[in-house]
């Protein structure tokens, strides 16, 4: 196999520190831990790993009721009931009821696949604890067939956490850590650029500035991030508001135009509003 | 080589495992990483630190180690130079000489000149009657005796008698590890929870079950409910340092059990009383403070708040503005925490101190007023009670 490295792909700018952990990640078969605000491409990560190394995606999605055992395998023990009910031939066969989960489906891929299990920190505190025998192994025993599943190829193993809950010393040790930083200005232009290429160089600046400003009010229930970024310039794109329209000196319209697409959340626009209701005060007098 | 740098994160306080370090040793041999520094750091940060806050300690001691001043990370955890202040010599004082040293004139010159002599004053010092530093019979410093002094780097109070605690010594965070006699606590804690049913319907509803197999002539129709979870939500303010220096082990106690039994918990320090700012890390509490605003703006009336102090101190810093021991307030701190009750109705005061000498200490007679009777002694009985009041 050729020796592949990921730098970033054409849709997504990775800095020297993200490149080198997934790099390690990958040549080392560890998993790698994704932790950082929500909104800075931790999920996008291992998409964008699976395209740049050509590889299929697998997604695991947890939530708060997720557990391990479902990432292997389930038996469905109440189809099989019903079946008996029901006179169907197949209930003698176990097998015919053991649904496959995402993590054995990654395990059986014909070429290394990369496996996303996202949000890991939504599980109960025990889920990674109970995943720790088939991250390093890269196997598992199925009780009801006695069957080993063991990964034909180990996979490249992408872990985020949005650090709801903190994760067991003994599961950390076995991944490889990165904790994506909020971008400075300069990456930032980066990512807005392969997003909206030719993107005229006064909008581009007095947007950012903009956006870096509405993120230094305290006390935001949720800062608004690069995600919500993109989604914004998307619309002052799509409505033409002029690059002037932005710019904060202008006091009777201080308001960014269209901030709902930046803020989520009603106390927050609340909370701008009279901030700069106060602020428009201030000046006048 | 590279074997002492992996000791002195250990002892830097990184603690990273065998296993990590064989990990990092088996990337560099398989040339993930090129020949220069920055891979290096990059990948021995991704491969041995495991969380973020850990960072920065990470970078200062990658930084002393390949400087090559491999105790230059021992400074690390202070802010102010640790030599400048360190007790070297304690000044023993006798009562008449004690008398002598006159008062310098009001408050408010005393922090003035403190403020003034920090500027000008660029070197260590010890002994002496002018410059800040220890031993000395300077107004400024520590382990040295002024009738009006300000205490500057000193570990626990000698005369308890500073005018103002201008300290910045590590106040360090309450440890949530503490195990022994927690569970008393944790018991008398379940009581608070309040179970609700959310979430995916996943586990089996036998009696629902039942009865609607019956119904259905016989054929199984399985009924599902979902799990239920703690919904109870707490905000917790403790108060840290100075005369709370003799509870910390209850409070340590509390502050576990309280950690593992909700999952809404949400904490702030304060010290002895709540003022318009608290904050959520004992080592760097003067650089990161949150406005207590933004705390009742933050979390809903939803919140059950619960102080742990011993409100033992001047009654001044509770009913006047500018009292507190620290900093000037512009506000009275009774007038914040009747903010605080505002926004939050369900609220209680734990404190650590005895029954008993409740009566005989002003601020804590104020601060029970304040509270409307809602203080409770730190025992597992006084939680029981306590935990009544927040229903």
């Amino acid at each position: 196999m050729a020796e592949q490295k990921f730098t970033g792909t054409r849709s997504y700018i990775a800095t020297d520190d993200l490149m080198m952990a997934v790099n390690a990640a990958v040549t080392l078969e560890r998993p790698i831990l994704i932790k950082g605000e929500p909104g800075t491409g931790k999920t996008q990560l291992a998409m964008e790993v699976a395209a740049a190394l050509d590889r299929p995606l697998y997604e695991w999605h947890i939530k708060s009721t997720t557990k391990a055992q479902q990432g292997l395998y389930e038996y469905d023990a109440v189809a099989r009931l019903r079946d008996s009910q029901l006179g169907d031939d197949r209930v003698h066969d176990i097998a015919n009821y053991i649904v496959r989960g995402k993590i054995w489906e990654a395990f059986a891929s014909d070429v290394q696949p990369v496996l996303l299990i996202d949000e890991i920190d939504k599980a109960d505190i025990e889920f990674p604890n109970d995943l720790l025998q088939e991250l390093d192994r890269m196997e598992f025993y199925v009780y009801e067939t006695q069957e080993l599943v063991r990964a034909r190829h180990r996979p490249i193993i992408v872990i985020t956490s949005n650090n709801e809950k903190e994760l067991p010393d003994a599961f950390l040790r076995r991944c490889f850590f990165h904790y994506i930083k909020f971008p400075d200005k300069d990456t930032m232009a980066k990512i807005v650029d392969v997003h909206f290429p030719g993107l005229k160089k006064a909008l581009l600046k007095e947007s950012l500035d903009a956006f870096y400003r509405l993120r230094d009010v305290p006390g935001l229930k949720k800062k608004p991030s690069t995600s919500e970024l993109l989604d914004w310039i998307k619309l002052l794109l799509a409505e033409d508001i002029p690059p002037e329209a932005l710019r904060a000196e202008d006091s009777r319209k201080a308001v960014p135009p269209l901030y709902g697409a930046l803020l989520k959340n009603e106390q927050d626009v609340h909370l701008f509003e009279q901030l700069v209701f106060m602020d428009r005060r201030s000046r006048t007098q | 080589m590279l074997n002492s740098f992996f000791y002195l994160l250990r002892e830097g306080g990184i603690r990273p495992s065998l296993s990590e370090w064989l990990t990092l040793l088996a990337a560099l041999k398989s040339g993930v990483a090129g020949h220069s520094v920055d891979d290096f750091y990059y990948l021995a940060r991704s491969a041995l630190v495991k969380d973020e806050t850990l960072f920065d300690r990470y970078d200062r001691i990658f930084a002393a180690y390949f400087r090559g001043a491999d105790d230059a990370f021992r400074d690390l955890v202070r802010e102010l130079p640790a030599d400048w202040l360190e007790r070297q010599a304690e000044l023993e004082l006798s009562d008449e000489e004690r008398a002598q040293i006159e008062a310098l004139g009001g408050f408010e010159k005393l922090m003035e000149a403190l403020r003034e002599r920090l500027e000008e004053q660029k070197d260590r010092h010890e002994g002496g009657s002018r410059w800040i530093g220890t031993a000395g019979t300077s107004p400024f410093g520590a382990y040295g005796y002024n009738p009006e002094g300000v205490r500057i780097g000193q570990a626990g109070s000698r005369h308890r008698s500073a005018v103002k605690v201008w300290d910045r010594r590590e106040f360090r965070n309450l440890d949530d590890t503490v195990e022994l006699g927690t569970r008393n606590i944790k018991l008398a804690l379940r009581k608070l929870r309040k179970f609700a049913r959310e979430g995916a319907a996943d586990q089996l509803d036998l009696d629902d079950t039942i009865d609607k197999t019956a119904r259905n002539a016989g054929l199984l129709d399985i009924r599902m409910v979902p799990e239920r979870h703690n919904a109870v939500k707490v905000l917790l303010c403790l108060d840290v340092g100075g005369s709370m220096d003799d509870h910390v082990r209850v409070c340590e106690e509390m502050f576990s059990a309280a950690r593992s039994e909700f999952k809404h918990l949400e904490y702030y320090y304060f010290h002895n009383f709540v003022y318009e700012s608290l904050w959520k890390d004992n080592r760097r509490r003067h650089a990161e403070r949150v406005p207590t605003n933004e705390i009742t703006h933050k979390y809903g009336a939803d919140y059950k708040l619960i102080f742990v102090g011993d409100a033992t101190m001047s009654p001044y810093e509770i009913v006047y503005p500018g009292g507190s021991v620290e900093h000037w307030n512009e506000e009275a701190g009774a007038v914040w925490i009747q903010r605080l009750l505002a926004t939050y109705p369900k609220a209680i005061w734990l404190n650590p101190e005895p029954r008993e000498r409740w009566n005989f200490t002003p601020s804590i007679k104020l601060t029970r007023e304040l509270m409307d009777d809602r203080m409770f002694p730190l025992t597992v009985s006084g939680l029981d009670e306590a935990i009544r009041a927040l229903h």
